[in-house]
């Protein structure tokens, strides 16, 4: 294959993939709509897509779901639905459009949604619990609060830590509760070799993962983490424990691999001019708008911590051991759900680390009105972090659901600041290094 | 007043006052100093018992084992918030928040309330985001007690026994002390004292409501949060009979139950005015005081009673999953068991958790045809008057239905 060819065929795969992968995914659960099947509706932070696939449930999450809507621009058709129900425009707009959705039947702009047969789901965020009780009061189905106690303090402060081995039996404990449930529930018995299988592919996974977060830390950056970040966490999460996720990570790292050594950017001619961390989800309502407010400076997302927390733990280095599919799964889902949380709650360090892996020049806080595990923390943390290090922070409040707390005007007005001010700094520094 | 180990160690046969008040001035007297108290942003009595050498935890919203603080002689203080102008804590935060986890955090770095360990709990998404930035900001030890959120896995008890036993570590060291299986249990025995003369306080607003109302009752109630446990007792045991023997008459007043006050308190102004039309005759305001229905035994492992406690005999609030107590089947049972006429559905604003259950109850309130007036509210609140006309409304209404 010319280097021509090789070219027109590996760049841009991932996002023409991830697209049609998308289209399946929806086109199945469309099917099992239609047919009765049963699903499962899980979140991104602890989906237990494993064990739920031994099971041969569908896999449903209400929060792609939801996001969907306002990339597709019809989220205010279903935040309005749910409102006129009685919901307050202050809460969640994931779960207002999720709610909306049910009461339409599952009609959804990219297919049918299957309604649920279980809920499974963590405590890494406490409107996961709060939305399946939504459920359970709807369709009246078992939902399962997998409870993973998290850090209980910051790293480094003098209190010591719990035990994580006790912490580990507890989710243990329930994991084997789960299948207990699981089984009852699908009339399938449970399969450890099955969950091996699973397992190995997601190991599989994570490790591409963790290369395609590691692959940005070089400049220029071959990806927008924002932009493409997003739609490769899309991924990471429907497709995963799958081989065509496993695949589809094996591919997009082969791509960005051949993009680095080519020092291809994601901007097209556009330079790289300015390497921002983001911190907290994106803007939904106006994505390719909200990212083009920042690409047109020249200004490329390097990393995200959206693709750290909502990764399902795959951004650390924990792979499943094998030969003990249950344990590992308990430690893997304690370690995933932990790392999780941690990286909103006590995020400073590992925002201050990634400054210095990835040499970015600007932060950018996208505290949002729908979800405060994400935004509560975020100005204090934004202080600890510019003491830390020479870098200029944007913070900009808005939606990833609500277009009426969007000002894209306001928006604008701001990142051209935030810009102009990484300008002059850059000459500043430029004019400091010259003799 | 029994005993109380000092934060140093030793047993002081000398119990630290820190109210400047007792049964003595008489009831009315008694619950306006409670209201002084509970309305003093400078917490004067916490300041007492640190001026004196005790140690202090300080523990949000919504529920905190005391007992585990008590038996180190270590001051439990309800962090709860207060209405106060925001200099500082605004700047650390966002807009889309609810005012306690502001005011708390203000509380603390204008040093109005000092605390040597903090601890704060999962009860919402806002909340569990205060230990780290409290640590970010406050020198003393900031942690999350980490409550089971599946407390239908026959394995919670355990894991809640471990988590006591953890935090009760933490205390020790805060305090200098070691705390034995019979510290735990004496200090059990002085709360399950309090839970029964709060249950007797709440007997005495569900069946005679026109002797207590409900801003009164939250005097006493809420001053609790600020002193030992062993002068709350001493305090509410002569005023409980004085109460009782008050001299008032009822009124034509609805009776209703107040849902909303589990986490962000109301200001005692917006609870003046619901009772000039209503008698509240049930609330789940400060409902972690009231956590645990019924007395802990004191018999075998108290870390292990305390946790079933918490676990198995034990109250609602739209920030606990249990799958035995949907929170709408709890609040009809509330109002059931109180006689209560009406609802009055409230809600902190920015408050997720109390904003979506609104929902669910409401929808289970329609299909009991129980009426129902729907509000929100904030500690910082000054006017009242628009909620006075609409709850005015609210009950001619139903009056004259």
């Amino acid at each position: 294959m010319n280097q021509a060819t090789a070219t027109e065929e590996l760049i841009g795969r991932g996002a023409r993939d991830g697209k049609r992968l998308f289209k399946e995914w929806f086109k199945e659960l469309t099917e099992a709509a239609a047919t009765g099947q049963k699903a499962a509706y899980v979140f991104v932070m602890g989906s237990l897509c494993e064990l739920l696939r031994v099971f041969d449930l569908n896999i449903v999450f209400p929060e792609i779901n939801s996001l969907q809507t306002a990339v597709r621009k019809v989220s205010d058709e279903y935040l309005s639905l749910a409102e006129d129900h009685g919901f307050s425009p202050d809460v969640c707009g994931y779960v207002k459009a999720d709610y909306a959705l049910q009461v339409r039947r599952g009609d959804h702009p990219m297919g049918q949604i299957p309604p649920p047969s279980v809920a499974v789901y963590t405590n890494a965020c406490n409107t996961y619990i709060k939305w399946a009780e939504i459920w359970e009061r709807m369709y009246d189905i078992p939902i399962v609060t997998l409870d993973v106690p998290g850090s209980r303090s910051a790293p480094g402060v003098a209190l010591p830590g719990a035990d994580l081995e006790q912490d580990r039996k507890y989710v243990e404990h329930q994991l084997r509760e789960l299948i207990e449930l699981l089984e009852k529930l699908t009339g399938v018995p449970f399969d450890i070799d099955r969950l091996r299988d699973v397992l190995r592919l997601t190991n599989d996974m994570g490790r591409s993962w963790r290369r395609l977060l590691e692959i940005n830390q070089e400049s220029p950056a071959v990806y927008d983490a924002m932009l493409e970040g997003t739609i490769y966490l899309g991924v990471v999460n429907g497709l995963r424990g799958t081989a065509e996720g496993a695949e589809y990570f094996a591919d997009l790292v082969e791509e960005m691999e051949y993009k680095l050594e080519r020092g291809i950017t994601p901007h097209g001619e556009v330079p790289e001019e300015h390497r921002l961390i983001f911190v907290g989800v994106p803007c939904y309502p106006i994505f390719r708008r909200f990212y083009q407010l920042f690409s047109e400076w020249g200004g490329t997302f390097v990393g995200s911590t959206y693709l750290w927390f909502a990764s399902g733990g795959l951004n650390s280095d924990f792979e499943y051991d094998l030969d003990r599919p249950v344990e590992s799964l308990a430690e893997g889902l304690l370690l995933g759900v932990r790392s999780a949380v941690d990286s909103m709650l006590f995020q400073d360090r590992a925002l201050i680390e990634a400054i210095d892996s990835h040499r970015a020049d600007g932060v950018v806080y996208h505290p949002i009105k729908s979800c405060r595990t994400v935004s509560t923390g975020l100005a204090d943390s934004r202080r600890v972090v510019l003491e830390s290090r020479d870098v200029l922070a944007l913070f900009i409040e808005s939606d990833m659901m609500d277009k009426r707390v969007v000002s894209e005007a306001q928006m604008k007005n701001r990142v051209d600041a935030f810009f102009e001010g990484l300008n002059s700094r850059k000459l500043r520094l430029a004019g400091a290094s010259t003799p | 007043m029994a005993e109380t180990k000092s934060a140093a160690g030793s047993e002081s046969t000398e119990p630290v006052r820190l109210l400047d008040f007792g049964p003595e001035v008489g009831l009315d007297e008694a619950i306006d100093r409670c209201r002084d108290l509970v309305e003093d942003t400078d917490f004067p009595t916490v300041r007492r018992w640190r001026e004196a050498g005790g140690k202090v935890v300080g523990h949000f919203q919504v529920y905190f084992p005391e007992e585990l603080a008590h038996a180190a002689g270590v001051l439990p203080v309800k962090v709860r918030g207060a209405p106060v102008e925001r200099r500082e804590a605004d700047s650390h935060f966002g807009s889309y928040l609810c005012c306690i986890i502001r005011s708390s955090l203000e509380l603390a770095i204008t040093g109005r309330l000092e605390l040597d360990m903090f601890v704060t709990h999962p009860i919402c998404d806002a909340a569990r985001n205060l230990a780290g930035i409290w640590s970010r900001n406050r020198p003393e030890p900031a942690q999350i007690l980490y409550f089971p959120q599946n407390p239908n896995s026959t394995f919670s008890g355990t894991y809640l026994r471990e988590e006591y036993a953890r935090v009760l570590r933490d205390i020790e060291g805060i305090a200098g002390v070691q705390v034995t299986d019979d510290d735990l249990r004496r200090s059990i025995e002085v709360f399950n004292e309090n839970r029964r003369l709060l249950r007797d306080l709440y007997e005495i607003k569900r069946e005679t409501p026109w002797l207590l109302s409900v801003d009164e009752a939250y005097a006493l109630v809420s001053v609790s949060g600020m002193i030992t446990r062993e002068e709350h007792n001493a305090l509410l045991r002569p005023l409980i009979p004085l109460i009782r023997e008050r001299d008032a008459r009822p009124q034509d007043k609805m009776r209703v139950v107040f849902e909303g006050g589990f986490c962000e308190q109301p200001p005692f102004d917006l609870l003046r005015s619901i009772s000039e039309f209503c008698y509240v005759v049930d609330d789940d305001l400060l409902i972690g005081l009231r956590w645990i229905l019924e007395s802990v035994p004191t018999q075998g492992d108290p870390l292990a009673n305390l946790a079933d406690g918490y676990l198995n005999h034990s109250s609602y609030s739209p920030v606990q999953h249990d799958l035995r107590k949907p929170k709408e089947k709890m609040l009809l049972e509330r109002i059931r068991d109180s006689r209560a006429e009406a609802v009055i559905v409230s809600a902190a604003k920015m408050c997720e958790p109390g904003l979506d259950e609104q929902v669910a109850y409401s929808q289970a309130l329609d299909e009991e045809e129980i009426p129902y007036f729907i509000t929100e509210f904030e500690e910082k609140m000054t006017r009242y008057d628009h909620l006075r006309i609409q709850l005015e409304t609210f009950v001619e209404n139903l009056l004259f239905e």
